[in-house]
Order: structure tokens, then C-alpha cells, then sequence
């Protein structure tokens, strides 16, 4: 990606090519510019939380301790948490989000390009911050990414750092989030209605929203942790009135709304992809609509659940209970509204397919698993046990992060002009599925029969599952240079020099973004197309390219 | 970048995108807000639900009449904590009694303070099963109040309290809990403002 755009091409008559050198990417306000970089920062930080991850895996391949002491265990159980959603998942979404909401809507650029560039160079600070903790005395935070009081509260020299780098990465979530929803209300091509967008932009603008109404409560929560410390007011402690109960309960009130920002970005991508190789429109377009308009409505009423044991009224405990099992009837919608799309398409299986379709089938195990965990009553066994752990990677994983590698494979042809190495791709997927599978799956065992999450060390009788999740985690994480050294070949052309993609990509692609050439010109849609009904530009590529 | 004049279009479209862009970031402040106003709201729906010990609990109940119910019999459990570390030995002399509901009892606590040093405490109480805590009334305790003790301080400290006829028929055991905080220095930061 990063180079795709350093030979000129395209545009003749005006030339506001990118600057050349270092300060072209500091200085960008182009959105496919800053696209590159949220996505090489959430590679960057994919692979720093994935080697935390290794560190923890290892500890608990044999009971007893091994590599690192309690207390280190803590801090990166901590940092892989806040490093992976802050700084992985959520800059991947919007990476791909800048990249394509503007080229799917038929715009030149985002509404605000300053402040998306500003917005993407708050993220190096905040987590060059956070991860100087590490080399603090004390060390980094190590009281859960949940960061309840009063136990986070005993976090020594780390604790501002942490309060102010999430204060930092929330105005960076913000503004990323202003800018989509700014966008995509008033910059679509004529004819672009609202319901003729495509998934990706509406998952995305719903998602916007949702980062707009819960990052502020999140900073407002880590705001009164910090006055707590420093500055004696009680808001969560109870010898001055307050009611660490509380935080939880605002925490959740952000973090569970929080849990759909790292999905439903995801469910538009797969959206757009099964189609394509299904070569067959999607099927119940508006149905999905609606569906994550109401999966984020009752993301804001469920947020308890994650809280049923700290001592809710009967009746509160049932709300919760059936509210959050509501969820799965839109959820249930969309996941069949996929196999309808797929039913007797012309189906290929190209690498982008592959985890699109692995997405729907272990998106779903997570989602069972969810349901299990809705269910107060049982929900006393499972509470902090690795059965928990289990859900939540099944439908990180194998759900967000397996949708942004879906999107990079699907959109990279037309962000570098160049095919990546589908038998590298397919060897990237078939190792990825299984050893994602063999990693987590067995978790779902270990927290079945007891095992709480979060600590180093562990009964001898869950030993076996836990070396089959570790062995599953370091063939996990060594199977992604695959994927590195697929995506740098594309950037850099080492499979030949030569821009082989077309315009079009995929035999069964419609929407905007394929009517441009590939590569994307680094401008594209000055002049916005006229989109007819079937999504694509009335004049063919003719206002694609420059005025 | 050459310096086009604007166009009318431009113009108006540049103004529709900060009108929205205004509009989101007044959301973005009514939310920072809302999380706290959520502080109040939390505490008002606690007490209108009698949850997590913000009942009136903390509160001396006025005008409590006795009308004795003695066809029934409730067991009052009292448990004690000390909030982080050993500052004091606290504990209820007796761990449970049984009640009649509509009768006054007066109770005894003790604790002692362990340290070399001067300290405050603050009892939090809590009330189980919540649907109790409404109806358990006390005209006197020890966590109406923060506690002084000198340099090794045993105190003996009262609890008056009853629990009144309405309580639900299915109730046989209420648990009083207290929880015992040193708040010396929010003694300390609070006091200033005064002198």
C-alpha cells in the first residue's frame, strides 16, 4: 500500500500527487494516505498485543510459574486487552473506513481531512505512552483492561499515563467518527440515497454513532478514576459515599456498545464480500439495515449482563438476561441473511471468501457462546472463568480480526493495483482457521470445568488444554507473516512490477469503488459520478478519473 | 495547491458539513455529561430501590413506633469487615440474634485500633436480601458518624435498630454487614475548608 501511490499516474493536468518523503505521511490530509497509516498502526499494534499474548501463553503452558512472575502476568493480560481493541481493532476499522467510505459514496475525501489527520497522529502518542509503563517503576497497569476500582486504584506510577492515554485514543476515536458521520451525511454522489449505500458505509455510520454516544462516557468514567486518586473525591469509593459498583456499571455502559463498535464494521465488510463471490445481490439488503440499526439500539440496554454477579434484583437480573438475548434475533437475521446470499450462487472460493465464510460459521460459535453466558442463572458458573475468555476471542478473532484480513485481501488489489498470491492466501487462511480453532475451542473446556481467567498458574488437571492452546496460539501467530509478507509483496510488487488488477477486480464486484482504476488514483471522484440504481456511475469510468 | 475562488455550491456545502460537524460535537459534550449525571442517577435509583446499601441505611430512621409482632421470629445476622489491611479488629459481640419485628434492639459492636497511631473510621453498612433493607430502621448507630480512635483505641459501639411489621413474610434472615474504612484523610481534606 505504502507505495503504491509514489509513481505518478493518472493524473496529468493537476498535479497534487502526494509530497515526496517522510513528511508526506505526516503531513497528509488525503484519506487513502491515512488509510495506509491506520492500518500499518493497527498492524503494528496487532503484532505488539500478539506478542504479549505469546508471553501469557507460554506462562500457561504448564502449571506452575514459568516465564514471568504473577505480577508481570497481570500487566499483560492488561496491555494485550487495551493494546488489541485501542490500538488493533479499532484503527483497523477506521483504517479501512477511510479508505473506502469516500470511494464507496462516490466523494473525494472525508469532510474534516485535517482533523482525520490529526485524529490518526494522537494514536502513536497515546500508545507510545501506554507502553512506556512497562518501564516504569511499579510497571505497567495490571488491574484488568476493565480498569474497575478500587483495585485499579493501587496502580503506582502508570496509572495517569493509562487515564491519559485512553483520554487520548477515545479524542482520537471521536473525531474519527465525526468525520464518517459528517461524511456520509452530506457528501454522497447524486444519487446515492441512504438506502442504496453500500453495508460497509452503513455498518459504519451506525458504528460512528455509537462511538460518538459511549467514547465521551468512557472518558468521564476514567476521568472520576483519576479526581478519586488524586484528588480525594469518593465517586467510586464508599467510605466517602460513593459505590465502586458504580464505575461497573458506567464501564459497561460504554463497554458493551463498545463490543458492537468492533463488530459491525465487520458484519458490513462481510456483507460486501460474500455477494461478490456469490455473484448474487445481497440477499435482504434492508433487513440488514435494520438489523444494525437495532443491534446498536439494544446495545445500550444490556450492559449489566456483564455484571450479574455483583447483586442485581431479581428483576433486573431477568431484563438483562432477555434483553440481551434479543440480540440474537438481529443477529440471527443477518447470519441467515448470508446464507441466503450464498444459496445457490455461483460460488468461488477465492482467499477474501474463504474468511468471510469462516467469519459467518465461527462468528456464530461465538455467538452461542454468548447466549450461554446471557443466561443469569448460568451465568454464575461461567463469570470469569476461560469459558468467558473463549466467547469474547471467539467473536474478536475469528470475527473482527478475520474481517479485516477478509477486507485487506478483498480491497488490496484495488489500493495497490496489484493481485496478492492467492495460494499464499489460501495456505494464510486454511493455517489461520485451524489454529485460531485450536487455540480458543479448548478454552471453552477449561472454563467449563473451573478455570478462572487471569492468573499465571493453574490446577494440574488443566494442563492438556492449555498446551493445546498454547501450541494453537504460536501456529496462530506464525501463520501471519504469511499474510505480512502476502500484503508487502502487493505494496512493494514482488511478484513483478506490474499493476495487474483491473478496475472491476472481482468478476462479481459492483458498487463505486470499482469503477475507479487500480490502483485507486490518489484522487479520486473530484467530480462526483451520477450513481444510477444498481449502484454504479450512470457515464461509466468517465468522471472517475480527474476533471 | 492553486487557489480556486469558491462556488456558491462549495460554499454552502462547506457550511452543511459544520453545521453536522457542530451538531455531533455538541453530542459528543451532552454525553461526556451524561456519564456524570449518571453519578446522581445512580445513587437516586439505588435509594428509590434500596440497592447496594444506599437505603437509608446511613440515615437515622425518625419516628419509630414499636407495635411488637411476636407471631414471628427473624434471624438478624451481623457480619463485619475491615476494608484493606488489619487497621482495626472489628466484630459484632454477638453474631446473630433472633428479632420480633416491630421491637427496638440494641446491639453491641467492638473494635479496637490496632495501630500506633491516631485514625478514622468510617462503617459502611449493607443490607441483605435488598428487599429487607426498607424495612430495617435504625435510631442509632455507629456509622452515622466518622469514628476517632486515639493510638490503640477499643470502643464499644451501639446499634439500635428494628425491623418493622411490613417486612415480606418470606424474609427469615437479614443480614446486617458493616464494612469498616479508614478515612483519615478524607477526614483530614475535609475538615480544612472549615478552619
Amino acid at each position: 500500500m505504502a507505495h503504491a501511490h509514489d509513481d505518478a499516474h493518472g493524473h496529468d493536468d493537476h498535479a497534487h500527487g502526494p509530497d515526496k518523503g517522510i513528511m508526506r505521511w505526516i503531513k497528509t490530509t488525503n484519506h487513502k494516505d491515512l488509510g495506509t497509516l491506520y492500518l500499518f498502526f493497527s498492524f503494528t499494534m496487532f503484532f505488539i498485543g500478539g506478542l504479549m499474548s505469546l508471553v501469557i501463553r507460554a506462562e500457561l503452558f504448564q502449571p506452575g510459574l514459568q516465564f514471568v512472575d504473577p505480577e508481570l502476568f497481570n500487566q499483560f493480560t492488561t496491555m494485550h486487552a487495551l493494546v488489541m481493541i485501542f490500538g488493533g481493532v479499532m484503527p483497523g476499522f477506521v483504517g479501512l473506513a477511510n479508505w473506502m467510505v469516500p470511494m464507496m459514496i462516490g466523494c473525494s475525501d472525508l469532510a474534516l481531512p485535517r482533523v482525520n489527520n490529526w485524529g490518526f497522529w494522537l494514536l502513536p502518542f497515546a500508545f507510545t505512552m501506554l507502553l512506556s509503563t512497562f518501564f516504569l517503576p511499579g510497571g505497567a497497569p495490571a488491574g484488568g483492561w476493565t480498569i474497575y476500582p478500587p483495585l485499579v486504584l493501587q496502580t503506582g506510577n502508570s496509572f495517569p499515563l493509562l487515564i491519559f492515554a485512553i483520554h487520548l485514543m477515545g479524542i482520537s476515536s471521536i473525531t474519527g467518527a465525526i468525520n464518517v458521520v459528517v461524511t456520509i451525511l452530506n457528501m454522497r454522489a447524486p444519487g446515492m440515497t441512504l438506502l442504496k449505500m453500500p453495508l460497509f458505509v452503513w455498518t459504519w455510520l451506525i458504528t460512528a454513532y455509537l462511538l460518538i454516544a459511549v467514547m465521551p462516557v468512557l472518558a468521564g468514567a476514567v476521568t472520576m478514576l483519576l479526581t478519586d486518586k488524586y484528588f480525594g473525591t469518593s465517586f467510586f469509593n464508599a467510605a466517602g459515599g460513593g459505590d465502586p459498583v458504580m464505575f461497573e456499571h458506567i464501564f459497561w455502559f460504554f463497554g458493551h456498545p463498545e463490543v458492537y463498535i468492533m463488530i459491525l464494521p465487520a458484519f458490513g465488510i462481510i456483507s460486501s464480500i460474500i455477494p461478490t463471490f456469490a455473484r448474487k445481490p445481497l440477499f435482504g439488503y434492508a433487513s440488514m439495515v435494520y438489523a444494525v440499526a437495532s443491534i446498536a439500539f439494544l446495545s445500550f440496554i444490556v450492559w449489566a449482563h456483564h455484571m450479574f454477579t455483583v447483586g442485581i434484583p431479581l428483576a433486573g437480573e431477568l431484563f438483562f438476561m432477555f434483553s440481551t438475548m434479543l440480540i440474537a434475533v438481529p443477529t440471527g437475521v443477518k447470519v441467515f441473511n448470508w446464507i441466503a446470499t450464498m444459496w445457490k450462487g455461483s460460488m468461488t472460493y477465492e482467499t477474501p471468501m474463504l474468511f468471510a465464510i469462516a467469519f459467518v460459521f465461527l462468528f456464530s460459535i461465538g455467538g452461542f457462546s454468548g447466549l450461554s453466558l446471557a443466561l443469569a442463572p448460568v451465568d454464575f458458573q461461567y463469570h470469569n472463568t476461560y469459558f468467558v475468555v473463549a466467547h469474547f476471542h471467539y467473536v474478536l478473532v475469528p470475527g473482527a480480526v478475520f474481517s479485516i484480513i477478509a477486507a485487506i485481501y478483498y480491497w488490496i488489489p484495488k489500493w495497490t493495483g496489484r493481485m496478492y498470491n492467492e495460494a499464499a492466501g489460501k495456505w494464510h487462511f486454511w493455517l489461520s482457521s485451524i489454529f485460531i480453532n485450536v487455540t480458543f475451542f479448548p478454552q471453552h473446556f477449561l472454563g467449563l470445568a473451573g478455570m478462572p481467567r487471569r492468573i499465571p498458574d493453574y490446577a494440574v488437571q488443566f494442563t492438556d488444554f492449555n498446551m493445546v492452546s498454547t501450541v494453537g496460539a504460536f501456529g496462530f501467530f506464525i501463520s501471519q507473516f504469511i499474510f505480512i509478507f502476502n500484503i508487502l509483496a502487493c505494496c512493494y510488487g514482488w511478484f513483478g512490477r506490474q499493476r495487474n488488477a483491473t478496475a472491476q477486480v472481482w468478476e462479481g464486484a459492483t458498487g463505486l469503488e470499482w469503477s475507479v482504476p487500480s490502483p485507486a488514483p490518489y484522487h479520486t471522484f473530484e467530480d462526483p459520478p451520477l450513481v444510477g440504481d444498481d449502484g454504479m456511475p450512470v457515464h461509466g469510468n468517465a468522471a472517475a478519473h480527474a476533471h | 495547491m492553486a487557489v480556486e475562488p469558491e462556488s456558491p455550491e462549495q460554499r454552502s456545502g462547506r457550511r452543511t458539513r459544520r453545521y453536522t460537524t457542530g451538531k455531533l460535537l455538541l453530542v459528543v459534550a451532552g454525553m461526556f455529561g451524561f456519564g456524570f449525571a449518571l453519578v446522581p442517577m445512580y445513587n437516586a435509583l439505588c435509594q428509590l430501590t434500596n440497592l447496594n446499601g444506599k437505603d437509608k441505611g446511613m440515615l437515622a430512621a425518625s419516628n419509630v413506633q414499636e407495635h411488637e409482632d411476636d407471631s414471628r421470629e427473624v434471624t438478624v445476622q451481623f457480619l463485619t469487615t475491615v476494608n484493606g489491611g488489619r487497621i482495626w479488629s472489628f466484630a459484632a459481640n454477638t453474631p446473630q440474634i433472633k428479632v420480633h419485628p416491630g421491637k427496638l434492639y440494641t446491639v453491641m459492636f467492638t473494635a479496637k485500633n490496632q495501630q500506633d497511631d491516631a485514625v478514622v473510621g468510617q462503617a459502611v453498612p449493607s443490607v441483605v436480601p435488598w428487599n429487607a433493607a426498607r424495612h430495617l430502621h435504625k435510631t442509632e448507630c455507629f456509622c452515622f458518624n466518622q469514628q476517632p480512635f486515639a493510638a490503640n483505641e477499643e470502643k464499644q459501639m451501639p446499634v439500635r435498630f428494628m425491623l418493622d411489621p411490613e417486612l415480606p413474610r418470606d424474609v427469615t434472615t437479614v443480614t446486617l454487614s458493616y464494612t469498616f474504612f479508614d478515612v483519615t484523610q478524607l477526614a483530614q481534606s475535609a475538615v480544612k475548608p472549615k478552619s
